[in-house]
């Protein structure tokens, strides 16, 4: 206990430490964010092809071609994130030159999480309203125009919403990606917390991630409630809350 | 024109092949209001999607205006799509859009210049009634209100065709003929044909020019409404036109006969100046009439005295009345 505290103390004092967190909390951010965005675009074009290409879609895709798109979703979520990483590291070598740092660990994340937020985003486009998208067909739009002008922005706030999941989901992701090289807040939690038994850093790291969790779960949310236009409230007000 | 030429439609169910619509014929002039009337699950819906083909015929031709809507390519179709209009039950608007915006939909996926395309939704809100409306979301609006920003939509591309699936059925009965005389007004104005879907007589009464009856994807009878309102030749029909029955009184022994009124004066002063001017008392053993375009239609069942002479009497006089035709019920059993 004594240890604990005094490293505590020292965590707040020690202006390297400051230094470390700060640069930590940027590696972070700056990775996941990039996972993240790169990771949900890549997601939404495989939501959108499962959705829109699947037997009586707006645009019916051949069987051959949704069974295998289907069965490579499956396949990566169904391989541990940790080992997926272990996999896709020789892609971060071939496309940055190195397998080590915040950078490298980007593509291992884009690809282990790409499958989960396809998943995740099929989920809100199939939320759309069946009669909505009949609407669009009777009034002589093209696949494309649905896609772009009806689907996407009448399940924008299920899609947002499901932003904020994978921005959280692939920060816990990034976290572990510390363990095996990787940038960031969970590398300085695997280095002093688990290696040198430094108790205290371990649980900074760990409150600055989950402060991170939270930050960007209310900002999600509310951005969230501002944008969708199916609750009766006043956008404004901040009355009612969606649950996210 | 919309001509149906032997139109049958299968849905492939885990039972085998269901027949949802069976060797359909219909032709709906330009300018006509037309109704499609069936109980609930008689294909009214799937008929009226192969009109647009968001239903593809198994078999059969949907041609309009001389054009086999079959033998389109996707993108003739999507192009004949634009001047065939669809309002629904469930208005189906996009939520995320504002009123004018949605109005401005349709022009918007033609390639409509976006400020033309907003006078455009401006002066359809106004046909519609809801100017005011303009930015408001669709959530923040009535069932009615939706039904107008639907119905103005639906004008937005200039359509030649309007297809109403049961575009009422979810509305209260003061809005329902509110939005009926909104869609008349159109067709009387722009001379767009309507095609109305209804479970419901009362709305093809309201505006409706032709009807055709559909049952179990069997179209049963067809023809102006007077015709088919005031003589259902069919089983279907008179279940439809006068879905309570006939029959209020028990009566035996005596004669009944059926009278129809084929739009006319109403049906009391009948009755009444049959009592006085051959002095014969008729029971009304049941009646259903309606009142179309301020003309009566509809049937009624008259018990006739006992005695043979005055009943004798009595079908005399019915005979000579005009708009009336009269019939023997030889099977009736109260
Ligand atoms: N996609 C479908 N697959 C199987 N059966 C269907 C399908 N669509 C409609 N049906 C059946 O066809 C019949 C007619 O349906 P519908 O046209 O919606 O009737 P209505 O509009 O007159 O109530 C119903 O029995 C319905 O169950
Ligand atoms: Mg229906």
């Amino acid at each position: 206990m004594d240890k604990f505290l005094t490293d505590l103390g020292e965590v707040f004092s020690n202006p390297k430490y400051l230094e470390e967190f700060a640069a930590g909390t940027w590696e972070t951010l700056y990775s996941t964010v990039l996972a993240t965005v790169l990771a949900y675009l890549i997601g939404l074009v495989l939501a959108v092809l499962l959705v829109a290409g699947e037997e009586g879609g707006v645009r019916p895709l051949p069987t051959v071609m949704m069974k295998g798109l289907n069965v490579l979703i499956n396949i990566l979520r169904s391989v541990p994130f940790l080992i997926l990483m272990l996999f896709v590291l020789p892609l971060s070598m071939l496309i940055l030159g190195t397998q080590i740092g915040t950078a490298a660990s980007i593509p291992p994340l884009v690809v282990a999480a790409a499958p989960f937020v396809a998943r995740l985003l099929e989920t809100s486009l199939r939320e759309m309203d069946r009669g909505v998208l009949e609407a669009a067909q009777s009034m002589g739009c093209t696949p494309f125009q649905i896609v772009w002008k009806v689907m996407l922005p009448e399940c924008l706030p299920g899609l947002a919403s499901n932003f904020t999941t994978a921005f959280i989901t692939i920060l816990g992701y990034g976290a572990m990606a510390g363990a095996i090289g990787g940038g960031g807040l969970g590398r300085i939690a695997m280095n002093y917390g688990y290696h040198r038994n430094n108790l205290a850093v371990c649980l900074v790291a760990t409150v600055l991630i989950v402060i991170l969790v939270q930050i960007a779960q209310s900002a999600g949310s509310y951005a969230v409630a501002r944008m969708d236009r199916r609750s009766r409230s006043v956008p404004k007000r901040r009355g009612r809350k969606k649950s996210a | 024109m919309i001509e149906i030429k032997h139109l049958c439609k299968t849905f492939p169910t885990s039972e085998g092949e269901f027949h949802a619509l069976k060797d359909i014929n219909l032709t709906i002039e330009d300018g006509a209001v037309f109704g499609i009337v069936g109980m609930s699950g008689a294909g009214k819906s799937t008929l009226v999607r192969c009109l647009n083909l968001l239903e593809r015929p198994t078999s059969g031709q949907v041609v309009v205006d001389g054009k086999d809507l079959c033998a389109l390519s996707q993108g003739e179709l999507i192009a004949q799509r634009r001047s065939i209009s669809m309002i629904f039950q469930q208005f189906n608007l996009l939520m995320q859009r504002t009123c004018l915006k949605n109005v401005c939909f349709p022009m918007e996926i033609a390639g409509v210049k976006e400020a033309q395309a907003r006078a455009r939704a401006m002066e359809l809100l106004e046909t519609v009634g809801l100017p005011d409306k303009a930015e408001s979301y669709p959530v923040q609006l009535s069932g009615g209100q939706r039904q107008r920003v639907a119905i103005a939509r639906s004008l937005a591309s200039n359509p030649k065709i309007l297809l109403c699936d049961e575009a009422t059925s979810a509305l209260d009965p003061k809005t329902t003929r509110d939005i009926l005389r909104l869609i008349k007004d159109i067709n009387r104005r722009l001379g767009i044909t309507v095609v109305v879907i209804t479970h419901e007589m009362a709305v093809v009464e309201e505006i409706c020019t032709h009807v055709a009856i559909l049952d179990h994807g069997v179209m049963m009878e067809t023809g102006r409404v007077e015709e088919v309102f005031s003589n259902p030749k069919t089983e279907a029909g008179r279940r439809l036109v006068y879905p309570d029955g006939v029959v209020i009184d028990r009566l035996s022994a005596a004669r009944v006969v059926r009278i129809v009124f084929n739009g006319g004066s109403s049906y009391e002063p009948l009755i009444a100046s049959l009592a006085i001017d051959c002095g014969v008392k008729v029971n009304i053993l049941g009646a259903d009439t309606r009142n179309i375009d301020g003309q009566a239609f509809g049937s009624m069942l008259l018990g006739l005295p006992q005695d043979p002479q005055e009943a004798a009497k009595a079908v005399g006089y019915l005979k000579n009345q005009p708009n009336v035709t009269m019939e023997e019920v030889r099977d009736y059993h109260g």
